[in-house]
């Protein structure tokens, strides 16, 4: 194709999404984008567009289609309301450094700064949560802007960047000479390792008995994976993840010791604070990691590997701070290494596990009277699907029942809104990570209060019939805020009270098969129903009210002051 | 513990870039002492300085965030005795007062000029440190100030290797060959 004529700036913003190998748009039409819209309606065999519900729901399946492709994302919105909807989704990403692609239109650049119909300052509304962003006011400007702004989402630490796009640019005429980024000058993605650095991290770690590695989102989004199984083998380290480091590791390798945080696993938490070195591999030392600073990883070295430098001693000061892919160093390490952990060290943090099995995991996954638990469920899920499925949460409870009770083995196997918890995420992420795995189980997990905020993506599921696995744990509360009001209010519950829809005639209006269960008895058939079921489902399970999630390290304590239970229940 | 840190950081010239700058020190609820953005040596880079009143600490991070800016090249921070640092201030005082005091003195003494001279007021000149600038100012109060402005502050490092030495290392943008 010669791609030298003279064309539009709408056409060529396809074209150079097509030179970035895009596929797949999630978006909403609207005036000021009209231009674009128009040119792929000739284009719509080649660009898959998804017509989302609201903005939101576009911005977030575009993040959850990034995950799960190892693509960047690319999301369509107008000008004004259809721009602002995005926020939340723009600022999710950016806290969970996914690389998405946003094109909002915006009005004609003469029309600039003067509230003229639909117009918002996209760029200073965008500013502080994007890694990124820039307004093209001119057709010549297009190529130059999506090169740059593929770029910078998906090299380095990668993030959300928004191109704001007059319509007068559209609209525009230009001769299209795409050329893709190499570099730029001011911008470093790939920061040299260094000798010296491995060369001290390689001695800390011969002088550590008791050392531990910390995987982050860092691991799965450099892809190094693979990298860092070789170096766990060969060392016998055992292996903690973060929230969004989930699937980082196989969960069956026996290094794997669970997760960090506010309800992450016993052992690892308390045995932070036993630790004498900490290998931080791309992760941030998040408060809902580390509980109590001043009482954080007390007798610990710190290596912290991460390749944003202005993490490095922002929250934990490291021993050594490295500022490199963290693929880099553990390829770089785990050849050189001989080092080898101490069993009996690796085997404390099974005996502090074993202790939490009994204590919470058994109750909570294996109970034999009173209402279905969320544990319960994810558990029977992870079992029938033999963690080969993509589990798409929201945020509060549900979340952290998908985390801890689904037993985690494909990298970027948990979808899930960490850095800003966004109720609301899971129905269209799980959507988006639908269009990403076409031939994948996607189930969704989403309590009842953060399913009613994006509902109405479920005429988008029911659109292009994507066959997502909903699974609704309804508690009637908005349970994770009524579990603070009852460990640190006296219970007093205010407005997390929620009565429910009927969820499974709400589905049947978009033409999607449901069910509702409220027995024990039923789970079993009910979850093989839903994975066996060819489209869509939604399945609502009434589960305990007043349920907890535990662990818990309660807010201003320490990681080893984590509780099994709450002594006053 | 606190102390005054100026802040340099290189950029490339591109709209929006002040703001996403000065969106860092908001955030995090630092008081942006004084701001200013020059041309450099360099065409298309641009200059920012910063002083703010803060902990190392702090600083640190925040050149660092600024540093992360994908359109920043460098960001450095300094204290004072690193850096040759200036500002200039221009008062405006009433012509009556200023022939009824001795101006002359006031004048000599901080090495500053009449720049300009009106039927009504006079104009004064003082380039200096922020010590300078108060000085002079509490010594002209009397005299009935009637407009007072001051640059910001402009620094040179005394340490860093060069700008343009480093920059010379680096084409703009480079593009993948297909
Ligand atoms: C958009 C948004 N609003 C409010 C919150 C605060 N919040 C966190 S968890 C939670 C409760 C979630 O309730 P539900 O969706 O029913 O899930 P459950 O905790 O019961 O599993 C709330 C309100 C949030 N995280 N996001």
């Amino acid at each position: 194709m010669n791609t030298n004529h003279i064309i539009t700036g709408a056409e060529a913003i396809l074209l150079a999404l097509l030179k970035e190998k895009t596929d797949t748009v999630f978006g909403y039409p609207g005036g000021a984008i009209m231009p674009i819209y128009d040119k792929l309606f000739n284009r719509r065999h080649q660009l898959k567009h998804i017509l989302v519900r609201h903005e939101q729901g576009a911005a977030h399946a575009a993040q959850a289609y990034a995950q799960v492709t190892g693509k960047t994302g690319v999301c369509f919105a107008t000008s004004g309301p259809g721009a602002t909807n995005l926020i939340t989704g723009i600022t999710n990403a950016n806290l969970d450094s996914i690389p998405v692609v946003f094109i909002t239109a915006q009005v004609a650049s003469a029309f600039l700064g003067t509230d003229a119909f639909q117009e918002t300052d996209m760029i200073s509304l965008s500013m502080p949560v994007t890694k990124w962003n820039f307004q093209v006011t001119s057709a010549d400007e297009i190529p130059d802007a999506i090169a740059k702004a593929f770029y910078f989402a998906n090299t380095g630490r990668p993030g959300p960047v928004l191109l704001d796009i007059t319509k007068d640019a559209q609209i525009g005429q230009t001769t299209f000479n795409y050329k893709r980024i190499k570099s730029i000058r001011s911008y470093n993605p790939h920061p040299a390792l260094n000798d010296a650095d491995t060369k001290k991290a390689l001695s800390m770690i011969s002088a550590s008995k008791k050392p531990i590695l910390f995987a982050g989102h860092g691991v799965l989004l450099a892809k190094a994976t693979r990298q860092l199984e070789a170096f766990i083998n060969k060392t016998g380290m055992p292996v903690a993840v973060t929230l969004l480091g989930k699937s980082a590791i196989d969960e069956d390798s026996p290094y794997y010791t669970g997760m960090l945080g506010m309800h992450g696993n016993y052992g690892p938490n308390v045995l932070t604070n036993e630790a004498d070195l900490i290998i931080a591999a791309g992760m941030r030392f998040d408060d809902r990691v580390t509980g109590n600073l001043e009482k954080y990883a007390t007798k610990a070295q710190i290596i912290h590997v991460d390749i944003d430098k202005a993490e490095l001693n922002k929250n934990v000061k490291a021993h050594l701070p490295i500022c490199a892919d963290i693929k880099d160093f553990l390829e770089k390490m785990t050849p050189m290494i001989s080092y080898k952990t101490d069993e009996a060290w690796l085997q404390k943090f099974h005996e502090l596990n074993h202790i939490e099995k009994e204590k919470v995991i058994d109750r909570e996954c294996s109970p034999h009277e009173g209402k279905i638990r969320a544990g319960e469920i994810v558990q029977l899920l992870s079992e029938k699907t033999r963690g080969n499925a993509i589990i798409v949460t929201d945020v509060g409870q549900n979340q952290m029942m998908g985390a801890r009770y689904y037993h985690y083995k494909i990298p970027n196997s948990l979808i899930t809104s960490g850095g800003l918890g966004t109720m609301g995420f899971g129905l269209p992420a799980a959507m988006g990570a639908q269009v990403g795995q076409p031939n994948r189980t996607v189930v969704l997990l989403s309590g009842d209060g953060g399913f009613q905020m994006t509902m109405q993506e479920l005429g988008t599921i029911f659109q292009y019939n994507l066959p997502v696995k909903m699974i609704i744990l309804n508690n009637n509360f908005l349970g994770m805020v009524r579990q603070w009001q009852q460990l640190f209010n006296d219970k007093r519950y205010a407005e997390t009270q929620m009565p429910t829809p009927d969820f499974p005639m709400l589905a049947k209006a978009f033409g999607i098969e449901s069910k509702l269960v409220e027995e024990r008895t039923q789970l079993d058939t009910a979850i093989n129903n839903m994975l066996h079921h060819q489209g869509p489902y939604l399945l609502e399970i009434k589960i305990e009210k007043e349920a907890n999630v535990f662990p818990m390290i309660y807010p201003g304590k320490a990681v080893d002051e984590i509780v099994l239970e709450d002594a006053v229940l | 513990m606190k102390e005054t840190y100026t802040i340099i950081a290189f950029s490339e010239n591109h709209i929006g870039l002040l703001n996403r700058i000065t969106i860092i020190f908001t955030r995090r609820h630092i008081n942006i002492e004084s701001l200013t953005v020059s041309s450099t040596e360099m065409k298309g880079i641009h200059r920012f300085t910063i002083v703010v009143v803060e902990s190392e600490e702090q600083i640190i991070k925040v050149a660092k965030q600024i540093e992360k800016l994908t359109e920043v090249l460098f960001a450095d921070w300094y204290l004072n005795d690193q850096i040759v640092y200036r500002e200039i201030a221009l008062y405006k005082i009433p012509i009556e007062s200023a022939i009824q005091k001795n101006l002359e003195q006031v004048l000599r003494e901080f090495n500053a000029h009449v720049v300009d001279v009106q039927k009504d007021f006079v104009i004064i000149e003082n380039t200096g440190h922020i010590d300078d600038t108060e000085k002079l100012y509490e010594i002209l109060e009397p005299y009935g100030i009637m407009q007072f402005v001051r640059s910001g502050m402009i620094s040179v490092s005394k340490n860093r290797k060069e700008l343009s030495a480093y920059l010379k290392e680096l084409p703009i943008n480079e593009y993948v060959k297909e």
